[in-house]
């Protein structure tokens, strides 16, 4: 037993921050609700009560897939590249501009809009990239700062070129049919997307774990001192890895636009970019966890939506639970007590052996 | 004399799971000077990190003059009469010399503003009464370091301690600071303070103590008058079994020069020379031992031999190739291999799997990759071939490296620096830090590796392994080679001790070698 929870720490210690920030949440309701059994229950089965609700679940996770397993192979290298939220807002308004003014059968239109996407955000991401490999600027604020960048930059094209007046607020003009990806499941709004991400998702681990590239990237991550020690060029590494978590993240922006909303129609910065870093954090910048991350956190956005529709229990109770976990995984101590009185039984057993 | 600390059935153990103190019993005398002396890794800092109140025992006790002492953090050891001078000083660079010695507990005027001139006058004061002389309004950053330990000493004394700890203090010091600094401990024996003096140089435990406490391996071995004790004695106490300092065979056959530097001349980043008009060769067969106390210079001439660090003039050859301004990758495709002077900062990255360690120079070959996929199957396969060559303690490849011992984490570093087939091994302190049998087991991997014909290139800061393992002999200080022995079969330690020093040098010895 012993033995199994030292292995295993990292993955126990997240599923005890999850259960203990639910039970914060769970403490809250009864706190202020005047229902409490009604409104826990309306929390944590609400989101599995329907077929609507169940894919609610998955649409809110495809884009903080995107942006989440785009954010892990940042963080995988140490580098600390918070502009997923301004690749993933640019990326769509300059995917949303290719694509309503280019017009061709789906099937050249849809891949062709996902490589000018990915291209853009890698491009985008490529700023802080080349800067901190070249200048050792800090690519925390640099891309924080592209952040709001982006989001006027985005808003001068959609609204000065692409905006239909004829809608009466502030969005584009909507994507030609053949920009469209479709919904496969009846009432509901899960898309091709859904399928986008998770090949996207699989495709980061076996890139991370099985690549030469990637094994270069997590060396870095690890030491860049023993990875130019050992011959790998840690310039190459910076760049690849920022052009790729933007490429991603926009990817994932431009896909958003295509598969739910049809039409630019952010008038400020979604937040995807941000759920990203929550999800790349509790997924341990794994792709395949970030997956189960992400799915987790669309289930807490989708009780949320419950309780605020159904109970007198608001919906910003969500963001404590988040906060609640977020705070205990990255905090390195919480546990670690813990975690340190097992190793030191096992090593004292060892030693008077 | 009077027991002033006991320390009795100590064990720590650290949240890795190091067991660092293991049942350790020892008593100190007021009023003398005594040693503990030790490998790295041994235990002596962590136990006296325990009296000073870094860090907690697990279970133990300490008695100090007789009443139990169990400090949960050092300003309790501080007001118990203990003061700690550590190995890295601390000190506030940007504050004078008496601020630094008053810091944490300042006089104040009105109880609210700092003092500063009566803080100048109470370091004077204490400065005087110990006759330690520090020049007390000038800024740490301007001293030398010998000075700067001084300040420390005096910051101790300062809060009345009784009982000082100094923890290898003499690792950063010169010779000659190193005497004054002995010369100060006696003074202050004279007036009845108790000095622990951690320490592994072994004649300067000889010169200095009263009583020698040997730890190996987390136990406390024995507890000796120094003067029943021969530095020999002390050695085999401390490393377990007599050392086999004799010398390996000379090779047999020595090839031509592989690596051949002209001329080096390198600048650290604060403007200081580094390296000054370095020339040498080594040949295939054979080892080139350099020979010196550390920092004149080492350190930088090997970064620069495998491309870690910018050369100002200067050629280095690897057989007729100009490496000097190539790449670390380029350098390791033509043949060189590193062991690195600190192996957790370049050797491995401590957290990835002793496979993902073992390939970091090798992942692009054709066994272990095309250019996209990596085949683990293969890379695993390898590891585990070099685990048993090399004879290192692992569970599985797939273990993080730093799960392994320090000596297993150096046969690591070395099976993958001598599996890579190299020409030229460039080994900077490659026994640092490590147990007796890996220390063994390494030099004979080294000699190894001589005798198929590689050229090796050894700076070590041991010098019973540079006289044990070298052909040649240079000796380096203040960034110049001072002397060169042809035949290192001859020298003895005695022979390099002037040259280390900077005391005698070969005329001859700077000018381009004469091939």
């Amino acid at each position: 037993m012993q033995q199994f929870l030292l292995k295993n720490f990292d993955a126990v210690r997240t599923a005890i921050a999850i259960l203990i920030g639910m039970l914060i949440c769970v403490l809250l309701i009864i706190l202020v609700s005047s229902s409490p059994g009604d409104s826990i229950s309306i929390f944590l089965f609400g989101p599995f009560s329907s077929q609507r609700t169940i894919a609610s679940i998955f649409e809110i996770a495809t884009p903080i897939i995107f942006t989440g397993v785009a954010l892990s192979i940042a963080f995988q290298a140490e580098q600390f590249y918070i502009g997923a939220e301004g690749a993933f807002y640019i990326t769509a308004a300059v995917g949303t501009a290719f694509a309503v003014s280019t017009s061709m059968p789906w099937f050249f239109h849809i891949p062709l809009i996902l490589l000018v996407s990915g291209t853009f955000g890698g491009l985008w991401g490529l700023i802080p990239g080349y800067l901190k490999a070249r200048f050792n600027t800090s690519e925390v604020v640099t891309a924080l700062m592209l952040n709001f960048v982006a989001l006027y930059a985005g808003l001068y094209l959609i609204n000065n070129f692409f905006r239909d007046r004829a809608a009466g607020f502030m969005v584009s003009f909507r994507l030609p049919e053949s920009a469209e990806l479709s919904r496969f499941i009846d009432r509901t709004r899960i898309h091709w997307g859904v399928v986008l991400a998770l090949v996207v998702a699989v495709w980061a681990y076996y890139f991370l774990y099985h690549t030469r590239t990637g094994y270069e990237i997590r060396t870095v991550g690890h030491n860049p001192k023993f990875a130019r020690f050992g011959g790998i060029n840690v310039f190459k590494v910076i760049i690849i890895v920022h052009i790729l978590t933007g490429a991603i993240a926009g990817m994932g922006g431009m896909v958003e636009i295509m598969g739910i909303h049809r039409r630019f129609n952010w008038q400020d910065l979604p937040g995807q970019g941000w759920d990203g870093v929550i999800v790349a954090i509790i997924g341990r910048m794994h792709p395949l966890y970030v997956v189960a991350a992400a799915i987790f956190l669309g289930y807490l956005r989708v009780g949320g939506q419950q309780l605020r529709l159904m109970s007198d229990v608001p919906f910003e109770l969500v963001l404590v639970i988040q906060s609640a976990i977020i705070l205990l995984i990255t905090a390195r101590a919480f546990l670690s007590q813990w975690e340190a009185r097992m190793v030191i039984r096992q090593a004292s057993e060892e030693a008077e052996s | 004399m009077e027991t002033i600390l006991s320390i009795q059935n100590l064990w720590k153990i650290y949240p890795n799971g190091t067991v660092a103190n293991q049942d350790v019993s020892v008593d100190i005398k007021e009023g003398t000077i005594h040693a503990i002396v030790g490998e790295n890794g041994a235990g002596k800092t962590t136990l006296m990190k325990v009296v000073f109140g870094i860090t907690q025992a697990k279970s133990g006790n300490i008695s100090l003059r007789g009443t139990p002492f169990a400090p949960s953090q050092p300003s309790e050891a501080i007001d118990a009469g203990i003061g700690m001078v550590h190995q890295h000083l601390m000190l506030a660079p940007e504050l004078t010399v008496a601020e630094n010695i008053v810091l944490g507990v300042e006089p104040k005027r009105g109880g609210v503003f700092f003092d500063f001139d009566t803080a100048v006058q109470t370091a004077q004061e204490t400065s005087e009464k110990y006759q330690l002389a520090v020049p007390v309004d000038k800024l740490i950053s301007e001293l030398p370091i010998g000075t700067r330990q001084r300040v420390e000493i005096l910051k101790a004394l300062y809060r009345n301690a009784e009982l000082l700890i100094l923890d290898e203090p003499t690792a950063v010091l010169t010779p000659q600071e190193t005497e004054i600094l002995f010369q100060t401990l006696d003074q202050l024996k004279e007036q009845g303070k108790t000095i622990v003096f951690i320490s592994h140089k072994l004649k300067e435990v000889k010169r200095i103590a009263d009583t020698v406490t040997i730890m190996r391996a987390a136990k406390v071995i024995d507890t000796k008058p120094a003067s029943e004790l021969s530095i020999e004695g002390i050695a085999e106490l401390m490393v377990g079994h007599k050392i086999d300092l004799s010398r390996v065979a000379a090779p047999e056959h020595i090839g031509p020069a592989k690596l051949s530097v002209r001329n080096l001349n390198m600048t650290r980043d604060d403007g200081v020379e580094a390296v000054r008009k370095v020339s040498f060769e080594v040949a295939g067969g054979e080892i080139l031992g350099v020979a010196g106390v550390e920092g004149n210079g080492q350190t930088e001439l090997v970064r620069a031999l495998v491309g870690l660090l910018p050369v100002d003039s200067g050629e280095i050859l690897v057989g007729s190739t100009d490496i000097a301004r190539l790449s670390p990758k380029e350098i390791r495709q033509l043949g060189v291999s590193h062991i690195p002077e600190d192996r957790m900062e370049d050797g491995v990255a401590p957290l990835m799997s002793i496979q993902e360690n073992i390939i970091v120079d090798r992942y692009e070959k054709p066994d272990f990759s095309t250019w996209f996929r990596i085949f683990w199957k293969n890379v695993l396969a390898h590891t585990v071939g070099l685990i048993r060559d090399y004879r290192i303690h692992a569970g599985s490849p797939k273990h993080e490296i730093s799960s392994l011992s320090g000596g297993n984490i150096q046969k690591c570093v070395v099976a993958r620096e001598l599996s890579a087939d190299p020409d030229v091994v460039v080994a900077s302190q490659p026994t640092r830090g490590v147990d007796i049998g890996s220390w063994e087991h390494l030099h004979s991997l080294i000699v190894e590796a001589r005798n198929r014909g590689r050229a090796v290139f050894l700076v070590s800061a041991d010098l019973d392994e540079v006289l044990k393992l070298s052909t040649r002999i240079i000796v380096m200080f203040e960034g110049e080679i001072v002397a060169r022995f042809e035949d290192a079969s001859t020298v003895t330690a005695q022979d390099l001790g002037p040259y280390m020093l900077g005391i005698k040098r070969q005329e001859e010895s700077s000018a381009t070698v004469s091939a």
